[in-house]
């Protein structure tokens, strides 16, 4: 259980090796309650890693996860249950390409059984309005750009009425004109109190957008502050040289 | 050759119903067993993965006449003298076995391809939604898998109606076996295997051409 309230997210001494390959090690972070947390830093840096470790999408080798109630590095979890309160958007946006936009953000509330079908419906379509592509309900997702793929994404996940949401890179994989769309609706959901941890090499939107920005690099947490602490004087050596090098 | 057609055709004809009916069972069974096996291979399980494999490598190491000849002799034989009960195959039971369990571990081998070509971000984008493994494989994974896996099945399904003409040996009175019969009445073999053959030509092409629809039907990408 976490000891504070309005904690949603707390990693304790975090450890990762794939094989014998050290991703993370000693990974510690507490999330609270509607903040919005961007994880920045040169790739290979543990970034995805990590925000898969807290949907056990990848196993962790030593340390605890908690998101809400649920210890997800507890082997007895129900981890069906606990994901149901973690929304998840990859940046491949993964949309069920045999399912319409619709199918696709209604199946798992459905089949969950947290919704009747015609429930299920309307707050899917309530979703689309809100992501801007409710005109879209019907088609499949191989008809949508990029952008507009990304934003059913965020819908599907939202429509398990999640708590927390983690984005792994959601724009990395866009045009660029179709960036802003994806920032937006994400702008929108942090604004509305999501609380939200977000691998993102939008370097603009970490600045405008977070409460703390991380700089992961060779699997430690090398920096952690508010954006201006972090962009503008930043303290660590790697954080100077990432921010050199991509801004 | 039309006084073969006209008086053997209702006998070739019944055979080939014969032909059908064994190879259409077989078909359902070897389906099930082909999933059963297919998802065995792909869990996230050592032991699961071996059981398939194990499988698959021994029913695809056996020719068929000899796993025919095993099931329909040597199994009741083996009820018999070790088991201490009766058991009689019939020849079409024992048809059905041996192809469900050849066709099987050759569509498990299919399947397992079909769902690792799958992208593996499907899989974890529906278990990150907190949908569970299997739903996820039914809902998910292979309504996709089996699009690829059509050409590949229906080629599978080919060779399964083929081969029922190899369980002659066993004595059921499929196509083949009938043809015999009726090659010993007539004399002509050359006529009688040509029909056969026109006979097999037929069936399978109309059982190609329903695939390539229904690969048509299934594809997302080029409809609409």
């Amino acid at each position: 259980m976490i000891a504070k309230d309005n904690i949603k997210i707390s990693v304790q001494h975090l450890y990762k090796d794939f094989g014998k390959t050290n991703i993370l090690s000693d990974i510690s972070l507490d999330v609270r309650e509607g903040e919005v947390v961007c994880i920045i830093g040169p790739s290979g840096g543990g970034k995805s890693t990590f925000l898969r470790c807290i949907n056990k999408l990848e196993e962790v080798t030593k340390g605890q996860i908690f998101v809400d109630d649920y210890e997800i590095t507890d082997k007895k979890v129900d981890i069906n249950q606990a994901r149901q309160n973690i929304g998840m958007v990859f940046q491949q946006f993964n949309l069920f390409p045999h399912k319409t936009v619709l199918e696709n953000v209604m199946l798992a509330p459905v089949d969950r059984k947290l919704l009747t079908k015609e429930e299920a419906k309307t707050r899917a379509m309530e979703l689309l309005k809100r992501v801007g592509i409710e005109e879209k309900a019907n088609e499949y997702p191989h008809s949508l750009s990029g952008g507009q793929q990304q934003r059913v994404a965020i819908a599907r996940a939202l429509a398990m009425n999640p708590d927390v949401m983690l984005f792994d890179e959601p724009t990395s994989a866009l045009d660029p004109e179709m960036v802003g769309e994806v920032l937006a609706v994400m702008k929108e959901l942090a604004e509305q109190g999501m609380t939200m941890v977000i691998v993102t090499h939008e370097m603009g939107f970490a600045r405008d957008v977070a409460d703390r920005v991380l700089l992961f690099a060779d699997g430690v947490i090398a920096e952690e502050g508010t954006p201006k602490e972090i962009f503008d004087n930043p303290q660590n050596k790697r954080t100077q040289d990432f921010l050199a090098a991509v801004l | 050759m039309f006084e073969i057609i006209t008086k053997f055709g209702p006998t070739l004809l019944e055979a080939m119903g014969k032909t059908l009916t064994m190879a259409f069972y077989s078909l359902i069974f070897a389906s099930i067993i082909g999933l059963f096996f297919g998802v065995l291979a792909v869990v996230k399980s050592k032991i699961c993965n071996i059981i398939s494999q194990v499988f698959v490598d021994i029913i695809r190491g056996v020719p068929m006449i000899v796993l025919a000849y095993f099931v329909f002799f040597g199994i009741p034989y083996a009820c018999k003298n070790m088991l201490g009960f009766n058991l009689t195959l019939s020849a079409l039971e024992a048809g059905i076995i041996c192809l469900s369990l050849n066709c099987g571990a050759y569509m498990a081998e299919i399947i397992r391809g079909g769902i690792q070509a799958v992208p593996k971000g499907q899989m974890e984008a529906a278990r990150s939604l907190g949908l569970p493994y299997l739903t996820s494989m039914r809902q998910i994974i292979l309504p996709q898998a089996i699009r690829t896996m059509i050409p590949s099945i229906i080629n599978q399904f080919i060779i399964t109606l083929k081969d029922t003409s190899i369980l002659s040996i066993i004595g059921f009175p499929e196509l083949v076996n009938s043809a015999k019969g009726v090659v010993a009445l007539t004399f002509k073999s050359f006529q009688v295997w040509a029909i056969v053959g026109i006979m097999y030509l037929i069936i399978i092409t109309i059982l190609s051409k329903l695939a390539k629809v229904l690969e048509r039907r299934l594809s997302y990408d080029r409809k609409r």
